[in-house]
């Protein structure tokens, strides 16, 4: 669920600017002082959240993207923003903000965030208002599902946080312990929607609907709905507003037939992911023959290549999965720019999709999407792709 | 399709012989959210319709959200499909539809096993196998849970209302037939029963007609419906046992009151079989009136009865698994301490795939009882999964917390400790790590000792990996042990990471056959240097996760042990 827009009249983006100053710098604490002041300045609190912490964020993962950061960097920029956002939680003698008063009837405030949320007295009711925040299973990318917890929790909803790779099982657990009345789950890694699905098929049969949001829902949400999710929401704002607007109906009955998923019946996606180490270390022969100067590579420099030759397999399942040849062209695209970034010759990617193309001969489906994937990558003329 | 039926106050819905919803009212999709045109109906519609529909019969009863429907094809062809017409089954309100023949016996009973398959919680449970036996067996019906206290828990319904939770109001034995029910005599034939004799507080009229989360006062009193059965959890407050559509809560319509019951005629009380004794009874009244319990409907409610006590029995053990797994670990994997006398502490797990979420690490962080004092942590690993392995790592955190108080020397104290598991159980050992944290002026001095696990590894400031010169011998498995303590400093800007070997034997990678290895991890950490700790406990989570790739794999945990640096930037 990363928010978009920023605050519509622009009075966010000079903290956002501070904000990023501090993160990449990594001083902890000019970086919650400057969050502190940002809402001492009067900017609303969910604001705080959305267009300083928000925007820091995404503009993290666009320069890692670039090459400005390494991923260890952007580690440690994503703990400093969660440490400012619990700063903010608890603010030193600060006053704490009035919370929206769009709050849904019957809304229980979360325990623990006071300066977020203020001190709204429980109405009493039994209101629909109790929610699990959490990333699908080998989903990392915590922040933005904290940052939609957050502000649920300012709108008057009782949060259970339960952060990044949330094991189906223990999520399921946890709702019956609890009683959610909805599940908002979070994914940003397209090679995790098998696993969201899994999760949201269980959430359904566990009784609890399910809010899907983050890009690994693709565009406007499309996988979301194919996958089975009640609700879809593109940024933490429009979650947040969906949700107020009551919360879905719990599923009734078993869980139903997967019909919109029946291309998975030609096996494909099973029999390609479950042969990837197979077609990876064929893709790797494959290119060491067509480049011996792989032969030279350092250990890690070979790491890496069978990394990314592993990812290239990896999106090709998640395609085949939703069915979704644009989705593997936009991968193409997406690692041209990132290779492009890198200074690694797109060529690379050219010669391993090919290789890869003449092992899945065999499956239609598959052969398809990575003729569109070489030809996108091909004709790649810079951008970040979609 | 024309205005009138758009508007009708009835849901109405028409599905095509290929089984995709053609159209619907606006009363429908209130009722169905998801329900469209285009759709096919199986997607969101309960299977019991979608079922009948793909079964071509002309009607179908089921519940949706709470509610009790019945479904009849108002008008039916292969060209124009088939219109639903949805009511409540308490428009009708007159006698419950007993299945007489065999094939509806079949069915009805084959619906009552998936029916009550979705449900994991006994409350719920209870609640769902009160609306089905109230739909087809009686008028009335109180289904009695086992409880250990005086007053078991109950679920209601009756013939137009909803589901009530609560607990008995009186004494069991005052209700006849019930005692015995509950004590697992055989069932009392229902024509020796009589229903005069039963006491007002199991008849509808108890119920107050009123919603759930205000009417159970009949049923034993304020409170009772919510949380007070030990192990249903906090989600089962409030609500009917049905899990809550906008009707099963608030103020009831005035045609659910129940006023016109009158006396009961026929009583029928059927034990639901446990594992020896029973879990509960089942207690059907018929009204007054009525036809009386045939012996066909008492060897049909007895068959209901065995599939409801097989769910509920399932639903009871589900829940008393969870909740005490949940009890075991709470406290083990969450030490929930971030930051003790200025050193910063940050904690990583997964459990490998198995039992109950039950894995067989575990980590304690120990705060210094005054500043300057020691903080201990531990992170550890017994053989074995499930609850027995979380019961010896309850007993080992609680000896170690007792032991650190007495004795400061690391090397005596897993001595000490060592006898005291050989003294208990033999089958069982544990590998561990220990290490004492202590603030030193701007440094932290840190003792480090490895029994059987992997020796921690120290992040200096720089970006240089140190594994620790520590080692021992696992506990719990040999009549003496040795272990190396290491003594180091952490200067600011310098961490420890204490971890579990399934970190280093996570076993995937890009070819899905190589271990992640110690080198591999090293790297990691070099990247990390300087970092808070909870980002290097979740840089080398997500590292091994995406290692493993969903392999199965073994626990996985993590302590890090950091002093943060003084301002500036890492890099």
């Amino acid at each position: 669920m990363t928010p978009t827009a920023t605050a519509p009249d622009g009075r966010a983006a000079p903290w956002a600017a501070a904000l990023w100053h501090a993160v990449v710098a990594g001083d902890e604490s000019t970086a919650a002082d400057t969050g502190l002041a940002a809402l001492e300045d009067g900017l609303d609190a969910e604001c705080v959240l959305l267009d300083v912490i928000g925007a820091v964020q995404r503009r993290v993962g666009e320069e890692w993207a670039v090459n400005k950061l390494t991923v260890a960097q952007e580690h440690a920029a994503t703990a400093i923003n969660e440490r400012v956002i619990a700063a903010l939680s608890r603010p030193p003698g600060g006053t704490p903000p009035t919370p929206r008063p769009d709050a849904p009837p019957g809304a229980r405030v979360r325990p623990g965030t006071q300066a977020l949320s203020g001190s709204r007295a429980p109405s009493g009711t039994l209101g629909p208002s109790r929610i699990t925040v959490a990333c699908v299973d080998g989903e990392w990318h915590a922040l933005p599902a904290r940052l939609l917890a957050e502000v649920l929790a300012l709108r008057g909803w009782r949060v259970d946080f339960l952060g990044a790779q949330v094991p189906t099982a223990h999520l399921i657990a946890h709702l019956r312990h609890t009683g959610a009345d909805a599940v908002a789950l979070s994914g940003s890694l397209v090679t995790r929607l098998p696993t969201a699905h899994a999760a949201i098929s269980a959430c359904r049969a566990a009784g609890v609907p399910v809010l899907a949001g983050g890009a690994a829902f693709g565009p406007g949400g499309r996988h979301a709905e194919l996958l089975g999710a009640d609700l879809w929401a593109g940024d933490a704002r429009t979650a947040a507003a969906r949700l107020t607007e009551g919360p879905p109906r719990r599923p009734v009955g078993p869980p139903f037939a997967d019909e919109p998923l029946k291309h998975l019946l030609d096996q494909e996606y099973t029999l390609v992911s479950r042969s990837a180490p197979q077609l990876v270390r064929a893709t790797l022969n494959g290119l060491r023959a067509r480049f011996p100067a792989l032969l030279d590579y350092t250990e890690s420099q070979q790491q890496h290549t069978a990394e990314d030759v592993s990812q290239i397999v990896a999106f090709l399942g998640a395609a085949l999965y939703v069915d979704d040849s644009g989705l593997f062209a936009s991968f193409g695209r997406w690692t041209a720019a990132v290779l492009a970034a890198r200074h690694v010759p797109v060529e690379s990617l050219l010669h391993a999709l090919d290789l890869l193309s003449a092992e899945v001969r065999d499956f239609p489906r598959a052969a398809a999407m990575i003729r569109e994937g070489h030809e996108a990558v091909r004709t790649w003329q810079g951008g970040t792709g979609e | 399709m024309g205005a009138a039926l758009q508007s009708a106050p009835w849901p109405l819905l028409l599905a095509g012989v290929d089984g995709r919803v053609r159209w619907v009212n606006t009363a429908a999709t209130a009722l169905l959210p998801g329900v469209d045109a285009g759709t096919p109906l199986a997607r969101h519609a309960p299977s019991w319709l979608a079922d009948a529909h793909a079964r071509r019969d002309r009607q179908a009863a089921g519940a949706i959200a709470g509610r009790a429907l019945r479904a009849e094809a108002a008008a039916a062809d292969d060209t124009a499909g088939v219109l639903w017409w949805l009511r409540e089954e308490s428009d009708e309100g007159s006698a419950p539809h007993v299945p007489r023949t065999e094939r509806e016996r079949a069915r009805f009973l084959a619906d009552v096993s998936d029916a009550l398959l979705a449900c994991t919680d006994p409350r719920e449970c209870r609640g769902s196998t009160a609306l089905l036996a109230v739909r087809h067996l009686a008028d009335a019906v109180v289904v009695v849970g086992a409880g250990r206290g005086a007053r078991p828990p109950v679920a209601a319904a009756w013939r137009g209302g909803e589901v009530v939770h609560g607990r008995l109001a009186g004494n069991a034995a005052e209700v006849p037939g019930l005692a015995e029910a509950l004590q697992g005599f055989p069932p009392v034939p229902s024509r020796w029963l009589d229903a005069a004799a039963l006491p007002s507080w199991m008849l509808p009229e108890a119920f107050g007609g009123s919603g759930p989360d205000t009417g159970s006062d009949a049923l034993g009193g304020s409170g009772a419906s919510g949380g007070a059965e030990s192990l249903d959890g906090p989600g089962s407050d409030g609500g009917s046992g049905v899990r809550g559509g906008p009707h099963s809560a608030g103020a009831p319509d005035s045609a659910d009151a129940p006023s016109g019951f009158g006396d009961p005629g026929a009583l029928m009380v059927t034990p639901l079989p446990g594992r020896g004794t029973p879990i509960g009874a089942l207690v059907l009244i018929r009204r007054a009136g009525a036809e009386p319990f045939t012996e066909d409907d008492e060897s049909l409610a007895r068959l209901f009865a065995v599939r409801a006590a097989a769910a509920l029995s399932a639903a009871t053990l589900h829940t008393e698994q969870a909740a005490v797994a949940e009890l075991l670990t709470r406290d083990t994997l969450r030490p929930g301490l971030r930051c003790v006398d200025g050193v910063e502490y940050a904690v990583g797990h997964r459990p490998a795939d198995g039992e109950l979420g039950v894995g067989g690490d575990f980590f304690d962080i120990g705060p210094a009882s005054e500043a300057g004092g020691e903080t201990h942590v531990v992170l550890g690993d017994v053989c074995g999964k499930g609850l027995e392995a979380a019961a010896l790592t309850g007993r080992i955190r609680t000896a170690l917390r007792a032991l650190h108080l007495l004795e400061p020397d690391h090397q005596r104290l897993l001595r000490v400790l060592n006898a005291a598991l050989l003294g208990t159980d033999h089958s069982r050992f544990a590998t561990l790590v220990l290490a004492s944290v202590s603030r030193r002026g701007d440094a932290v001095a840190v003792r480090l000792t490895s029994a059987g696990h992997p020796p921690p590894l120290i992040v200096r400031r720089g970006g240089g990996i140190l594994a620790a010169p520590t080692h021992g011998t696992l506990i719990g498995a040999l009549p003496e042990v040795s272990a190396r303590t290491y003594e180091t400093t952490l200067r600011p800007g310098e961490a420890c990471l204490l971890y579990s070997d399934g970190v280093t034997e996570a076993k995937g990678g890009p070819l899905g056959t190589d271990r992640f290895g110690e080198e591999r991890l090293r790297a990691a950490l070099a990247e990390c240097a300087g970092q808070p700790p909870e980002a290097i406990a979740e840089r080398v989570q997500m590292l091994v996760a995406d290692w493993l790739g969903g392999r199965r794999h073994d626990d996985i945990g993590l302590v890090v042990i950091a002093v943060p640096r003084r301002q500036g930037p890492p890099w």
